[in-house]
């Protein structure tokens, strides 16, 4: 299915982009003056905090709060008859498209509490002592309802319903009784019957993954202030100040130029901070107290209230001919939602068969609703879970077949002209080049010892495009500043001045990044997807490139030659002509004179990015497990990923790194645990046990360059694909060490010592 | 609620606050002498967030109350750097881009100059488990662990 594709050019001649300087936001964060959405104050602030139902399912009977107003020092107190009670609508804000009135239910509950920790009042007051004290005075009367947590518990007939509304969407007839499961979705190609018919050789599995959040190590804080003439400003730690404009406005009824939104430093966000769950509630705050209100999350709130990413079973049977070809893929994909429909499972399903040329396959995925967090977008979000079931049945497959398990990914690998499982047809992908840069790794070939085992797994993300705006301006003597509207999770602001400066000839201590206001700068989509170096590098580069054509046209203007007789190269204008001896103009001379040019020198740019390069990776992690207390030593792990074009390649290794850490806790240790009642039990750190330094290896980031044509300097996105591969290569490996099949996550000490012990 | 008198030094400056009782050290750096560097992850020392040196120990300041401070010299990430020119921790930590978003950044700072100042010339599983205290999510720890491998090779020659 493959046909002959033009590869653009791999050999730029490029002296920023590729390089390693340091960060422009850098000393700031090395020295503590980075502010932090919780660093921010006001003068005259009150602090709120919210009061959270303490059941996972229950009906609010009624709301008393007037003891709480009563209080001295108690400002505000409001409740969800605070809020407009919002119709049903989607909104395309966040990373997807999502509901308002599930938003402005997550952020204040109205009628019932769907989850422990769910919001059901919030109060301001002068002191944080006082607000606890406040809180403690609201009395709530609840009606505790049956829960349910386990999402196939949630799909059964007999299941507690959350809400008696909820019809499932996507089934052949509208259903005549009400479900848990919000949506099913399906994928199919060929004849799935044929295809198994066809297979020497099939495999049926049942895998299970926990529910696993984020960890940014900010609690989500926002300080907000309402204005007597109804202007609001925002200050909050989100990953787009536009999306929390538009909430802001939307669940409190305002129009989106009142409200101003300052993006604070954010503190990691993975997804979780694609969405608003502070911002709205201090906004109504501030507009009952007359003054500006500080909220900051705590730890257990950030773990019962936000985020996580859903908990799943998947079900995969593979078929394949005695060569290693696969026939046939049956895939079904269960996931948790949490309390409002909108789980992954759309793009779960999406990218589960997407490293694979598979000529028949159903894909059906359920959106669940259960009474837990409504989950929110976590790296790559859907895609890990199915990769875990996926990569595991494949590595169970191989041996069956006689294959090594990457030659059997090799064989049915995706490459240029092939369609993908999700729709389109790949084009300019490095997937190849990705697994054969492992297979080739000494790491592959590598002796084991005892109690030691290897596994592999590949994984696939979309990355995004979308629209945003960027800003050159070219100061008097000469230097750049860039202005975004994207927050800087990981080091974005340094890739954007690195692209401008490439543009515009400038060393790149002469560019200096701004991450503006949503007043300062045009709309742009959230930082998030893997889209802000694809898109919003895009608008940059453009918009540097306006201003190269500017400065062209000035020194044309300087020289009287026409346009085409200048070039712009190290950073100057040069002439062309041959007649003429003119000088180089650089930058700074141009600037110097650019009141009698034309006036001050800037460009804006405003697009839709399209054509986002997909990414691939391939991992090798080994393992040594303790065959006593079934504990899991990750003793190395190498991953390969195509990256398009590496802007930054130390941050493009990081985002690798830092992906394949959360996959190894995601694989090992992490998981929501809840008590009979369906309170959450690890609410902590302590107990809910992200990866620590001790628990790691170094982590060898390989970085594979296909270029993606539709970006100026190759560039796809990065941050997802990390995250993808890794449960299934740590559960591969922890299988081999033990030699036997793991499929359920985390593999926790007492899991892996008890699947031992029953071999 | 009487509130307490407390003199301390901070980064080598004598300072005054009045703390109520169940004050934390962390909240009195951020809220009373306005040192916002050291962040709150967590609240319960599980996050290392709050790393700050208190007579030469590496502490969490989210579990040590204020009123403790009393008398005490402590050390935090605004303390690091001498006047403008960066530690040499911090200085690696920029070239090994040994941060993402920068949150646990000034925690993990710390925590290395603790390590560094005890053990002049750490194993990188020393440095692992010195630092597992501080909890990073971006990084998977790589670079930190190669920034500070690489700070302390530089501060051993300049002490040689």
């Amino acid at each position: 299915m493959t046909d002959v594709l033009e590869r653009p050019d791999a050999k730029l001649d490029l002296k920023v982009v590729g390089t390693r300087p340091v960060r422009p936001d850098g000393a700031d964060k090395v020295t503590g003056r980075a502010t932090f959405g919780a660093d921010l104050a006001m003068p005259g602030q009150l602090v709120g905090k919210i009061k959270r139902s303490p059941h996972a399912h229950a009906r609010i009977l009624s709301i008393d709060t007037r003891k709480a107003r009563a209080l001295a020092g108690v400002k505000a107190v409001v409740t969800a008859a605070d809020f407009p009670d919002l119709a049903s609508e989607e909104y395309e804000a966040g990373e997807s498209a999502s509901n308002l009135r599930d938003i402005s239910l997550n952020c204040m509950a109205r009628g019932k509490a769907l989850y422990d920790g769910h919001a059901v009042a919030a109060v301001a007051a002068t002191s944080a002592a006082i607000a606890d004290q406040a809180l403690g005075l609201i009395e709530v009367k609840y009606e505790v309802l049956p829960h349910v947590i386990d999402v196939e518990a949630a799909m059964a007939a007999d299941a507690p319903l959350l809400d008696p509304g909820l019809f499932t969407q996507g089934l052949e007839a509208k259903p005549d009784k009400p479900s848990n499961i919000a949506q099913r979705n399906q994928l199919l190609r060929g004849d799935l019957k044929a295809g198994f018919a066809a297979a020497d050789v099939t495999l049926e599995r049942r895998y299970t993954t926990a529910a696993v959040h984020q960890g940014y190590i900010e609690p989500h804080a926002t300080v907000a202030a309402f204005g007597a003439d109804g202007q609001c400003q925002v200050w909050s730690s989100s990953q787009g100040q536009f999306m929390v404009r538009t909430y802001c406005a939307k669940l409190l009824g305002l129009e989106s130029s009142d409200v101003r939104v300052t993006p604070a430093e954010i503190g990691g966000g993975f997804g979780g901070k694609t969405t608003v769950y502070l911002e709205p509630v201090a906004l109504a705050l501030s507009r009952q107290a007359g003054a500006p209100v500080k909220m900051v999350m705590t730890r257990e709130e950030v773990f019962r209230a936000t985020g996580p990413t859903s908990g799943a079973v998947i079900e995969v049977k593979l078929g394949a001919k005695a060569d290693g070809t696969l026939t046939a893929a049956d895939v079904v994909l269960k996931y948790q939602a949490g309390a409002f429909a909108g789980s992954p499972v759309g793009a779960g399903s999406m990218t589960a068969l997407a490293c694979y040329d598979v000529p028949n396959f159903r894909i059906t995925g359920y959106d669940v609703v259960t009474n837990s967090p409504k989950v929110a977008a976590y790296r790559a979000p859907g895609a890990p879970i199915a990769a875990f079931a996926i990569e595991c049945a494949v590595d169970e497959l191989a041996p069956k077949l006689g294959l090594d398990p990457l030659a059997l990914r090799m064989k049915n690998a995706v490459r240029d002209g092939v369609k993908a499982a999700y729709g389109p047809t790949f084009r300019n992908i490095g997937y190849v080049e990705t697994l054969e840069s492992i297979q080739n790794h000494p790491h592959y070939r590598a002796p084991l010892g005892p109690n030691q085992g290897r596994g592999v797994a590949v994984g696939f993300w979309f990355n995004v495009g979308g629209e945003s705006t960027a800003a050159v301006n070219i100061g008097e003597d000469g230097t750049a500043t860039v202005i975004t509207g994207n927050p800087d999770i990981g080091g974005s602001r340094v890739s954007m001045a690195m692209m401008a400066a490439e543009v515009l000839g400038l060393p790149i201590e002469r560019v200096r990044p701004v991450v503006a206001d949503t007043a300062s700068i045009g709309f742009s989509m959230l930082t998030g997807g893997s889209r802000t170096t694809f898109a919003t590098g895009m608008a940059v580069t453009q918009a540097a490139q306006k201003v190269v054509a500017d400065l062209k046209r000035r020194a044309a203007q300087i020289w009287e030659v026409p346009i085409k007789q200048v070039d712009w190269l190290g950073g100057a204008a040069v002439c062309l002509d041959p007649a003429k001896t003119c000088p180089d103009l650089t930058l700074a001379a141009l600037a110097a004179r650019s009141a009698r040019t034309g006036g001050p020198i800037g460009a804006q740019v405003s697009l839709t990015a399209q054509g986002a390069g997909p990414g691939f990776g391939a991992h090798i992690c080994d393992v040594e497990v303790d065959p006593e207390t079934g504990h899991v030593t990750i003793l190395r792990y190498t991953a390969a990923q195509d990256v398009g074009r590496a802007i930054h390649p130390s941050y493009v290794e990081g985002q690798i790194q830092g992906g394949v850490a959360q996959g190894i806790g995601w694989a090992l240790n992490e998981e929501y645990v809840f008590d009979a009642a369906g309170r959450m039990e690890n609410a902590g750190f302590l107990d809910y046990r992200v990866p620590v330094a001790s628990d790691l290896p170094m982590i060898e980031a390989i970085i594979i360059e296909v270029a993606n044509p539709r970006h100026p300097f190759g560039a796809k996105g990065v941050g997802e694909v990390p995250i993808v591969p890794p449960l299934a290569a740590v559960a591969n490996a922890v299988s081999a060490a033990i030699g036997v099949r793991m499929t359920d996550l985390p593999l926790s000490p007492p899991k892996v010592r008890a699947a031992i012990d029953a071999r | 609620m009487s509130r307490t008198h407390v003199s301390a030094t901070v980064n080598g400056d004598p300072v005054e606050f009045l703390s109520d009782p169940g004050m934390t050290l962390l909240d009195a750096l951020r809220d009373e002498l306005g040192l916002t560097g050291s962040k709150e992850g967590c609240g319960s020392g599980d996050c290392g967030a709050c790393s700050v040196i208190v007579d030469g120990r590496l502490v969490c300041s989210c579990l040590m109350l204020a009123p403790e401070a009393e008398g005490r010299r402590i050390e935090t990430i605004e303390g690091m750097a001498d006047g403008s020119v960066l530690h040499p921790l911090q200085r690696k930590f920029l070239e090994h881009a040994a941060l993402q978003c920068g949150f646990c950044t000034p925690g993990l700072l710390v925590a290395a100059k603790a390590l560094l100042d005890a053990h002049p010339d750490p194993s990188e599983r020393e440095a692992r488990y010195w630092l597992a205290g501080n909890l990073c999510r971006c990084t998977g720890y790589d670079k930190v662990i190669r920034a500070v491998m690489d700070a302390a090779a530089e501060l051993r020659q300049v002490r040689a």
